[in-house]
C-alpha cells in the first residue's frame, strides 16, 4: 500500500512544481515528474506476487506473470508525454526568443 | 447490416490519411492542400450523415478492430449519442475548412494548417468513435497536441504565451484522465467501456468510482473549460487563427470535454446523486461567471471566448439536470452553439481580415461595407442570446422549462439571468462594431472573398432553421436517439455486449 | 588540421563515434525487425535509429548529420512511415476487419511470422526514426536562431 501512496506523493509533487514555480523549464519537468508518477502508478497496478516478466520464449513455460497490458498502456502514454514535451519546449523556446526571459511573472501580456 | 458496420473506421482513417497525404505531396504544390482538406471533410460529413440513418435503421453498431471480439479487442461503437456528435464535429470542420481556403492565404505554409487541422478531426472523431477507454485516451491526446500547436501557429508573443498556458494546463488535465483509467484499469481488469459498465454495475457503488469521477471531472472538465478550469480559454483560443477558434470553441471541447465526460459518467460509471448535484453546480457556476466576465471585454475575440464558457454550462446544466427533457435540451443546445459560436468566430475572423483589428472601440458602421459579415453575425448574435425565431431561443428554452420542471427553479433564475446579459452583451458589439458611424480610416474596407462569406452564410441558414430539428418526424431519429442513450444509463453495457454474437 | 575538425567536439568523441555509430544503427534494425518475437519493436528500434544520427550530430556538428539525413528528408520518412501503417491497416479490409492480421502467422519464434505486426514495426520505426530526429533538429536549429 506505501508504494502506492508514495507514486501518489510523487504526482502531487509534480503537481506542486507545476503550480508554484515561476520558471517555464521548472514547470515543464514538473508536468513531466507528475507524468512519470503517473506511468509508474499504472506499471504498479500490474504487479502480481511473484509474478515474472510476460516474454514467452520457446524453452520455458511461465505459471505466474505480470500482467502484460499496462506495460503496453504505459508505453503509449509515454510516446504521447513525448509529443506534447516536445512541443511545450519548443514553445518555451520560442518564448524566450520574443520575451528574453522564462520569467511567467514577466510574461503577462495576456489579461482579463 | 455487415456493409453498414464497415464504415465506422473511416471515420479515424479519411482524416488521418488526408493529414498525412498532406505533409506527403503538397508541400510544393500551392492548391493541393485546400483540395484535400476539402475533399476529406465533405467526405465525412457524408458519412456522419449516413452513420445517423443506419443507426436508426440498426440500432447501436459494434465494429471490432482486427476481428478480436469485443472484450478483448478495441472496439469502435456508433450509436445515436456518438452518430449526433460526429455529425457536428464534421459539419463544423467542413464549413471551416472552406473558409480556411481564403482566410488561411496571409500564412506562408498552409499545408502545416491543414495536416495540423486534419490531425485534430482525426482525434476528435475518434474520441467520439471508439469503444475503449485507453484508446479515447489516445484520440483526446492526439487532438489536444495538434491544438496545442495550432494555437501557436501565428509564432507571435501572444499566441505562444496563450500556447504554453493551454498546453501546460491541458496536459496536467490529461493527466488526471490518465489516472482515472488507471484507477479503473486495476478495479475492473478490463479496458472495454461497455465491459467496463456491466464489472461496475455488478459490483456496486464505493469509493473508487466516486473518486474516479471526480478525477474525470477534473481532466474532462478541464478540456470543456468549465468554471475552475477554465483560465486557459479565454487565452487560447482567441489566439489561434480564426478557423481555429471556430473548431476550438465550436466543438473541440465539446467532443474532448462535454462528450467524453458524458459519456463516462452516465454510461460507464453511471451517474448518482453527489456527481449530478455537482455537475449541475459547475455548470451554472460557469454559465454566469462566464457571463459576468465576457460583458467587461472589449476584444472581439475574447469576448466571444468568454461566451463559450459561459454556453457550455448552460450544456452541462441540461444535462446534469438528468430528466429526459433536460437530456434533450442540452445536447440540442451543444449543436446550437457549435453552430452559432463558430459563426460568430469565423465573423471576427472576417472582420480582422478585412480591418485588422479586433478591439471593438476601433470598429464601427462597418455594417454598410460589410453586409454579409454584419448580417450573419447579426443573426448569430440574436441566436446565442436567445431571440425567438432562431435555434438558441429553442434550446435554451427547452433547458429553462426542464429545471423548472425537474423541481430546480432556483437554476431556472441564473439560466434566464445569463440569458439576459448575453444579450446586452451582444447589443454591445452590433452597436460598436457593425452599427453607428463609419469611422474614416475604414472607409476602404471591402467584403471578404467569396469562400469565406459562402461558409458564413451557410452558417447563418443552420442557425434560422436550426428550431426545424425539433420537429417530430426530424426529432427522434436525430437528437432523441441522442438523448435515449444519455437516458438509458449504464444500460449501455447490454446494448453495446448484446449487439455483438 | 581540416577545417572540418574545427565543427563538434573534440577528436577523441569524434574517433569514438565514427566507431560506434554504426553499430547503433545495427542495433536499431535488430530491434526492429526482432520486435515480434523479443522485447523491443517499432517505437524502440525507431528511436535508437533516431539517437545514432543526434550522437552524429553531436560529435560532428548539424551540418555532417544533415547531409546525411536532410530536415526534408527526415519529414518525407516521416509522412511515409505513417502512410505506410494506414496502408498496412486499411489492407485489412480484404479480409473483412480493418487492421486485420491478413497474412500467414507462421511459426511462433521464427524471424519470418506473426504476420503483419513485422511491417507495422517497419512503419512505426520510420514513422519514429524520423520525427524524432526532426524534433531534435527542430530544436537545435531554433537554438542557433536565436543565439545569433
Amino acid at each position: 500500500m506505501g508504494i502506492y501512496l508514495l507514486c501518489l506523493l510523487l504526482f502531487c509533487l509534480g503537481i506542486y512544481c507545476v503550480l508554484r514555480k515561476r520558471n517555464i523549464i521548472k514547470i515543464i519537468i514538473g508536468i513531466i515528474i507528475a507524468e512519470y508518477a503517473v506511468n509508474l502508478f499504472f506499471v504498479l497496478v500490474a504487479y502480481r506476487m511473484n509474478g515474472r516478466a510476460p516474454i514467452l520464449s520457446p524453452d520455458t513455460t511461465i505459471t505466474n506473470m505480470v500482467d502484460p497490458l499496462p506495460h503496453a498502456l504505459v508505453l503509449t502514454a509515454i510516446v504521447i508525454s513525448l509529443a506534447s514535451t516536445a512541443l511545450l519546449v519548443a514553445i518555451a523556446m520560442r518564448i524566450y526568443e520574443k520575451y528574453g526571459t522564462f520569467d511567467i511573472t514577466k510574461i503577462k501580456e495576456l489579461k482579463g | 447490416m455487415t456493409g453498414a458496420v464497415n464504415i465506422i473506421p473511416f471515420f479515424v482513417v479519411i482524416p488521418l490519411a488526408g493529414a498525412f497525404l498532406t505533409a506527403l505531396l503538397a508541400k510544393k504544390i500551392k492548391w493541393l492542400p485546400d483540395i484535400i482538406g476539402s475533399v476529406t471533410t465533405l467526405a465525412l460529413l457524408a458519412i456522419s450523415i449516413l452513420s445517423i440513418f443506419k443507426v436508426n435503421a440498426y440500432g447501436a453498431l459494434v465494429y471490432s478492430v482486427g476481428g478480436w471480439k469485443l472484450p478483448i479487442g478495441i472496439a469502435m461503437v456508433l450509436d445515436g449519442f456518438s452518430s449526433f456528435v460526429l455529425v457536428t464535429v464534421n459539419l463544423i470542420a467542413f464549413i471551416v475548412g472552406i473558409y480556411a481556403v481564403n482566410y488561411m492565404e496571409r500564412f506562408t505554409s498552409k499545408w502545416k494548417f491543414y495536416t495540423l487541422f486534419l490531425l485534430m478531426l482525426a482525434g476528435m472523431n475518434g474520441v467520439v468513435i471508439t469503444g475503449d477507454l485507453f484508446n479515447l485516451f489516445v484520440f483526446l491526446e492526439i487532438a489536444s497536441v495538434a491544438s496545442y500547436a495550432l494555437v501557436a501557429f501565428g509564432t507571435e508573443k501572444h499566441e505562444l504565451e496563450a500556447a504554453f498556458k493551454y498546453a501546460a494546463m491541458s496536459t496536467v488535465g490529461s493527466l488526471f484522465v490518465l489516472l482515472g483509467i488507471a484507477f479503473l484499469y486495476s478495479f475492473t481488469s478490463t479496458l472495454n467501456m461497455a465491459d467496463m459498465a456491466r464489472v461496475l454495475t455488478q459490483k456496486g457503488a464505493n469509493n473508487i468510482t466516486v473518486m474516479v469521477s471526480v478525477l474525470f471531472i477534473m481532466g474532462f472538465g478541464l478540456k470543456a473549460a468549465l468554471v475552475p478550469f477554465h483560465a486557459w480559454l479565454p487565452d487560447a483560443h482567441p489566439s489561434a487563427p480564426a478557423p481555429i477558434s471556430a473548431m476550438l470553441s465550436g466543438v473541440l471541447i465539446k467532443s474532448l470535454g462535454i462528450y467524453a465526460l458524458c459519456r463516462i459518467i452516465y454510461n460507464v460509471i453511471g451517474i448518482t446523486a453527489p456527481v449530478a448535484s455537482a455537475l449541475l453546480v459547475l455548470g451554472t457556476l460557469s454559465m454566469v461567471v462566464g457571463v459576468f466576465l465576457a460583458i467587461g471585454q472589449w476584444d472581439l475575440k475574447r469576448l466571444l471566448a468568454y461566451h463559450s464558457i459561459s454556453q457550455i454550462g448552460y450544456v452541462i446544466l441540461g444535462i446534469a439536470l438528468g430528466t429526459p427533457l433536460g437530456i434533450f435540451g442540452g445536447l440540442f443546445h451543444l449543436f446550437n452553439h457549435s453552430v452559432f459560436k463558430s459563426l460568430l468566430f469565423l465573423n471576427s475572423g472576417a472582420v480582422e481580415y478585412s480591418t485588422g483589428t479586433r478591439d471593438l472601440k476601433k470598429m464601427g458602421g462597418l455594417m454598410g461595407k460589410m453586409p454579409v459579415t454584419g448580417g450573419t453575425n447579426l443573426v448569430a448574435s440574436m441566436s446565442i442570446a436567445g431571440i425567438p425565431p432562431f435555434n438558441g431561443f429553442w434550446s435554451k428554452l427547452i433547458i429553462i422549462i426542464a429545471a423548472v420542471q425537474a423541481g430546480k427553479p432556483w437554476f431556472a433564475f441564473w439560466a434566464v439571468l445569463a440569458s439576459l446579459l448575453t444579450l446586452a452583451s451582444f447589443t454591445k458589439v452590433m452597436k460598436y462594431a457593425f452599427f453607428g458611424t463609419l469611422k474614416e480610416k475604414w472607409n476602404k474596407v471591402k467584403e471578404v472573398p467569396v469562400f469565406m462569406k459562402v461558409s458564413m452564410l451557410a452558417l447563418a441558414l443552420i442557425c434560422v432553421i436550426g428550431g426545424a430539428l425539433l420537429i417530430s418526424g426530424v426529432n427522434e431519429g436525430f437528437l432523441g436517439s441522442a438523448s435515449n442513450v444519455l437516458i438509458e444509463g449504464t444500460g449501455y453495457a447490454k446494448v453495446i455486449l448484446g449487439s455483438v454474437k | 588540421m581540416s577545417r572540418e575538425h574545427k565543427k563538434g567536439m573534440s577528436l577523441i568523441v569524434k574517433t569514438i563515434t565514427r566507431l560506434t555509430v554504426g553499430l547503433i544503427l545495427l542495433y536499431g534494425i535488430y530491434i526492429i525487425l526482432h520486435g515480434h518475437v523479443s522485447p523491443g519493436g517499432g517505437f524502440a528500434g525507431g528511436v535508437i535509429i533516431a539517437l545514432s544520427f543526434v550522437h552524429l550530430m553531436l560529435a560532428y556538428g548539424k551540418e555532417t548529420a544533415l547531409r546525411k539525413v536532410s530536415r526534408s528528408a527526415a519529414s518525407f520518412f516521416e509522412s511515409v512511415g505513417a502512410t505506410l501503417f494506414l496502408l498496412i491497416a486499411l489492407l485489412g479490409f480484404t479480409g473483412g476487419y480493418f487492421f486485420l492480421n491478413f497474412l500467414g502467422k507462421g511459426e511462433p519464434f521464427k524471424l519470418f511470422s506473426a504476420g503483419i505486426i513485422p511491417l507495422c514495426n517497419i512503419a512505426i520505426s520510420l514513422k519514429v526514426g524520423a520525427g524524432l530526429f526532426a524534433i531534435f533538429v527542430a530544436l537545435v536549429v531554433l537554438n542557433l536562431d536565436s543565439e545569433k
